[in-house]
């Protein structure tokens, strides 16, 4: 039988699948651990409604507890409160930089209005310029953006907040 | 508002979220043709990735629907094993892509629409349906975002882009009519606290809309008394062409898992 902590350890390893430079709980989509008498459940918050990761992420979290011991596992999805991008780990926002994506700036209020044309600074991951354009709102998944460094010229992704 | 604790589903509270769901689903749908197919590759995932919100969406609400129904059909059986007189979604969620400028214009419609509906359903009696709408809201902020700023673009932008955009316009104008008739479904899912009447939220929808339009510099179309009523089941031709797509694999298959 797993403590609560031992739990939260083996999730500490679980990946996100698109990117494996974080943790699911450094992600913040981890929201609590309940040892019950049926087993343990494990209650998570899904990031994007159509993200296509959340099934898999449910797999790995379920193997990765019962490799480290559990019994019965169950995952839970809790919509509410909305994940946000302010939920990612301070410690992961570097892992997140180091990697070349850009870590999220803090998330519009709810009931913020919407921005045309927005332009936001975002800062190339690797050589810190400022001078940065997007070429694509939408990149390699739903979360990032796809911008390019007009001084070192290296495209790099964009962790949009939500 | 003090609503009582939901004990049994009313037809109007279930007929309330599945006309969200389907609407969700509709659109999704519309909008995933278009993979492969966009005009550029940067649109080609947007609209793939807003596809995939919708979609989500979709799946959240007919879940829902699913257990508020508690006849065991689930969000597939909705999706693929209902005709089209039993889908709920308006009108314009149907309508066939023609050009980019449609999908945009179309996009923003209903986004615009979206971001007010799930704003408001935060607030829900149904505690399942205010806990998607809080999610939905993030996505739909940006879909709004994303299709506004290319109404803008494309109405302001060359002779041809402007052309495209106004002719899209002037066809799809008239199903926004629809949007905001009323109905007994919203005034009874409306007076349970489950949701606003849709009629409701016509003027906000137009204070959105209209300067977006404007300095896209679009005409907007007068209005007409023209009336659509896919919410009732009674569809265009075009959603059963839809569904004849969307449905083939499990109708031709009953049972297939993947």
């Amino acid at each position: 039988m797993l403590t609560e902590a031992q739990a939260w350890q083996a999730l500490d390893a679980v990946e996100d699948p698109e990117i494996p430079v974080i943790s699911v709980t450094e992600l913040g989509i981890v929201r609590e651990v309940i040892l019950g008498e049926d087993g343990l459940r494990v209650v998570v918050t899904p990031t994007y409604s159509g993200c296509p990761a959340t099934e898999m992420i449910a797999e790995s979290i379920v193997d990765a507890l019962k490799a480290a011991g559990a019994g019965k596992v169950s995952v839970e999805t809790r919509l509410a409160p909305p994940w946000s991008t302010d939920w990612i780990a301070e410690g992961a926002r570097e892992k997140l930089r180091a990697y070349g994506i850009v870590p999220p700036q803090p998330a519009l209020p709810d009931g913020a209005q919407v921005v045309r044309f927005m332009s936001r600074h975002v800062a190339c991951p690797r050589c810190a310029s400022k001078r940065t354009t997007r070429l694509s709102e939408f990149g390699s998944t739903a979360c990032k953006s796809l911008y390019r460094c007009e001084d070192c010229r290296e495209p790099f992704e964009y962790f949009k907040p939500i | 508002m003090g609503a009582p604790a939901m004990t049994q589903t009313t037809p109007a509270h279930l007929e309330y979220v599945l006309r969200l769901g389907d609407a969700a689903l509709i659109h999704g749908q519309r909008l995933s043709e278009w993979c492969g197919h966009a005009p550029v590759l940067e649109e080609d995932l947007a609209l793939a990735n807003m596809a995939l919100d919708f979609v989500g969406q979709a799946r959240m609400l007919l879940s829902h629907a699913g257990t508020l129904e508690g006849k065991g059909r689930d969000e597939d059986t909705l999706a693929f094993l209902r005709h089209e007189g039993q889908y709920r979604n308006p009108t314009l969620c149907e309508m066939p892509n023609t050009d980019f400028a449609h999908t945009m214009i179309k996009g923003f419609l209903l986004s615009s629409f979206n971001l007010l509906m799930w704003s408001r359903l935060c607030g829900s009696s149904d505690k399942a349906l205010a806990a998607i709408a809080a999610k939905s809201l993030k996505e739909a902020r940006y879909h709004a975002e994303h299709t506004g700023d290319w109404v803008i673009r494309l109405g302001d932008g060359t002779e041809e882009s402007h052309r495209r955009a106004q002719a899209a316009l002037d066809i799809l104008w008239p199903y926004t009519n629809e949007l905001f008739a009323a109905n007994p479904t919203d005034d009874a899912a409306a007076a349970a606290g489950v949701g606003p009447a849709w009629s409701e939220l016509a003027e906000a929808w137009e204070a959105a809309v209209l300067p977006v339009l404007q300095q896209a510099t679009l005409t907007v179309p007068a209005r007409t008394p023209f009336q659509t009523y896919g919410k009732f089941g009674r569809h265009s031709e075009h959603l059963g062409h839809l569904l004849a797509v969307m449905q083939h694999l499990p109708r031709s298959f009953p049972g297939a898992t993947w």
